[in-house]
């Protein structure tokens, strides 16, 4: 082969992809955006801080022997009977809501992300076999997809829960509870991800660049993981953001129905399922605070899925 | 001239394509599962070191013919052999890995032939990893280098994404990715028909230039003539699917015998001003869903009489070339 005379042949190394994302159309759109801004930092200071609850948090609300039941009930901002200071108050067992409210993000968050993960990657996977393969396969995927989305996304995962509390011995349901939480929102939220990506296989399927590809004899799974789901991940990580605020809205939504986790590691939703039982005595920052947190959590989350829609849609640019 | 020995032999390849409509429409509309033929009982060779053109208007099966040899589509009827083998749909594991890398294919659309989101180095080295898995990553990237410049490119355009390149350099890229496992036959599918022309003479001639390289085998489909005389030893003329004429580049342009391809040469514009009168290309190409009996050139040909309108013609050696029509055969035309 013709080598170059003398020069050098060496095509030179990639830029560091830090440079690269720096200065990319998304963060040039990001740093136009004072919203995404905003929520992209709550978002960094809830997590932050529930990933740090047990270094940051004033009192461990999981420990019975810290607790104080005559501590129950200090409104926020005030010193206890018992002179202890709780910043956001307690609960009617003497918790400090605060650092409940830190420890319980964690565990939504935990669920949240768990729960999207598996959501995508049982979703990506089908979507990606349906698209590529078309024909009978395309169509049982499919049509199991219609029947998913036919039903509310809460109503399979309380049918799965409801399922998993048969299977499981009482013994250990307990400890199993957040995983069988994260399979059952995650089994109610994969449909979104297979039907679009399945969609977007579909059109990159027909693509030369895969053609070219199968001629070179790249194993079919070879050619989804490397050519394909490169190019589908787009609007992927859109539904993907925006799934995992549905998915730490519906694990809240099944802890105040009181199916999610245990009461003794209360998440979120567990807290205002607590905090409506005394909402109309009075006692209202039970509620409020864990409803605002989780409130500010998903719409922030949900925010930033907007702008990232838009920023990665090149026709609204 | 070339040696005669055939690289490539297509034998009466067909291909059908499924193109009914779902089954409950049909129960209801009470219609018949309905087929394109759009490819037919299509036998033709190409030797070793040759270029065969294959030429016809859109939907004649010119690109279904290119993806039936490179295996991205299954014949329906007929066999390919390459290299005196068979490319029959069991091939697996070794042998089907030795005879893949001996030929590749170069797309229309430079655009659409490259992965967006891969570096052109990893998009050429894509087939070395493929058929060269012993080589180091910096082999790898050396090889590349040499491949880009050997194609017109600087090595350092091996960092850029496709979309950096314009049009002819991508084409250049999809080129020197189809060198990179030292193919012997290149299918080319219209590779340039997406390109500006002042760019169209440029990968043509650095195309020929890698042939005389390399020795390289073309299959160049194409709807442009002109392209066509200009890279072709051989042209097959494709009509509906079926061959309508196939003989050497020279004497196709100067006696065509088909009244087909008399009638695309007479649309050619005529640039040397000689005074030739254009003439239009009559009708169209009938629906190959249904198409007519016979010879599927007779409604639009000037010739044709009773027999073309029932039997099929046969490609048959007519001294010069081959040609599949019963007035050539009869010696009307």
């Amino acid at each position: 082969m013709a080598a170059g005379d003398g020069k050098p042949i060496l095509p030179p190394e990639p830029p560091g992809r830090l440079y690269r994302a720096w200065d990319s159309d998304i963060f040039y759109s990001y740093r136009r955006s004072p919203v995404t801004i905003i929520a992209s930092i709550v978002v960094v200071i809830i997590v932050g801080a529930a990933l740090l609850a047990p270094w940051i948090a004033p009192y461990n609300p999981f420990n019975p022997a810290s607790l104080n039941l005559m501590d129950g009930f200090t409104p926020p901002f005030s010193e206890s009977r018992m002179g202890n200071y709780y910043l956001l108050g307690t609960d009617n067992q003497g918790r400090d809501v605060f650092s409940t409210i830190l420890y319980g993000s964690r565990i939504s968050l935990f669920v949240g992300f768990s729960a999207t993960l598996f959501a995508m990657a049982l979703g990506i996977s089908l979507g990606l076999i349906a698209g590529y393969q078309g024909g009978t396969t395309d169509a049982i995927i499919m049509r199991v997809t219609d029947i998913q989305l036919s039903f509310p996304a809460i109503l399979i995962a309380l049918l799965i829960f409801g399922i998993a509390r048969g299977i499981i011995p009482p013994s250990q349901q307990e400890s199993m509870a957040v995983y069988v939480l994260i399979v059952a929102i995650g089994l109610a939220n994969w449909a979104q991800f297979a039907r679009t990506v399945r969609g977007a296989t579909m059109v990159e399927r027909q693509k030369d660049y895969v053609s070219a590809a199968r001629i070179m004899g790249v194993h079919p799974i070879l050619i989804l993981a490397r050519h394909v789901l490169p190019n589908v991940m787009g609007p992927v990580l859109v539904i993907a953001t925006i799934g995992l605020a549905l998915a730490i809205i519906e694990e809240a939504t099944l802890s105040f129905l009181g199916v999610g986790v245990p009461p003794t590691q209360p998440s979120l939703g567990t807290l205002i399922r607590i905090g409506q039982q005394y909402l109309f005595s009075g006692e209202w920052w039970i509620l409020f605070f864990p409803a605002f947190t989780l409130i500010l959590l998903a719409l922030s989350v949900n925010l930033l899925g907007d702008w990232l829609r838009d920023a990665l849609n090149p026709r609204l640019r | 001239m070339t040696t005669q020995t055939p690289l490539v032999e297509v034998n009466h390849l067909s291909r059908r394509f499924d193109v009914s409509k779902p089954w409950l429409n049909r129960v209801i509309e009470r219609t018949d599962k309905a087929y394109v033929r759009a490819v037919d009982d299509v036998t033709f060779r190409i030797n070793k070191g040759e270029t065969l053109a294959l030429v016809g208007e859109s939907g004649s099966g010119k690109s279904t013919i290119a993806r039936l040899i490179v295996g991205l589509l299954d014949p329906s009827e007929g066999d390919i052999h390459f290299d005196g083998k068979s490319l029959k749909k069991g091939l697996k594991g070794g042998e089907a890995r030795r005879l893949r890398r001996r030929f590749q294919m170069i797309f229309q659309d430079p655009f659409a032939s490259l992965n967006p989101r891969w570096r052109v180095t990893d998009i050429i080295g894509e087939p070395l990893k493929v058929f060269e898995g012993g080589l180091s990553s910096l082999e790898r990237r050396k090889r590349v280098g040499e491949l880009l410049t050997l194609v017109g490119l600087s090595p350092d355009d091996g960092v850029k994404f496709p979309h950096e390149f314009s049009g002819g350099q991508r084409q250049r890229v999809a080129i020197a990715r189809a060198l990179a496992a030292r193919p012997d036959f290149i299918v080319c599918d219209e590779p340039t028909s997406a390109l500006d022309v002042s760019v169209q003479a440029q990968i043509l001639n650095l195309m020929k230039d890698l042939q005389d390289e390399f020795g390289l085998t073309f299959l160049f489909i194409s709807h442009d003539l002109s392209v066509v005389r200009h890279m072709a030893n051989r042209i097959g003329v494709l009509y509906l699917g079926r061959l309508a004429e196939v003989a050497d580049s020279k004497t196709l342009f100067a006696k065509p015998r088909h009244p087909y391809t008399r009638m695309l040469l007479d649309a050619v514009p005529d640039l040397e001003m000689t005074g030739r009168k254009r003439k239009k290309v009559e009708g169209e190409i009938p629906n190959p869903i249904n198409p007519p009996p016979g010879c599927a050139f007779h409604p639009r040909c000037p010739f044709a009489n009773e027999r073309c309108r029932m039997e099929i013609p046969q490609l048959l050696w007519n001294g010069e070339g081959e040609t599949a029509c019963h007035g050539v055969e009869e010696g009307r035309i």
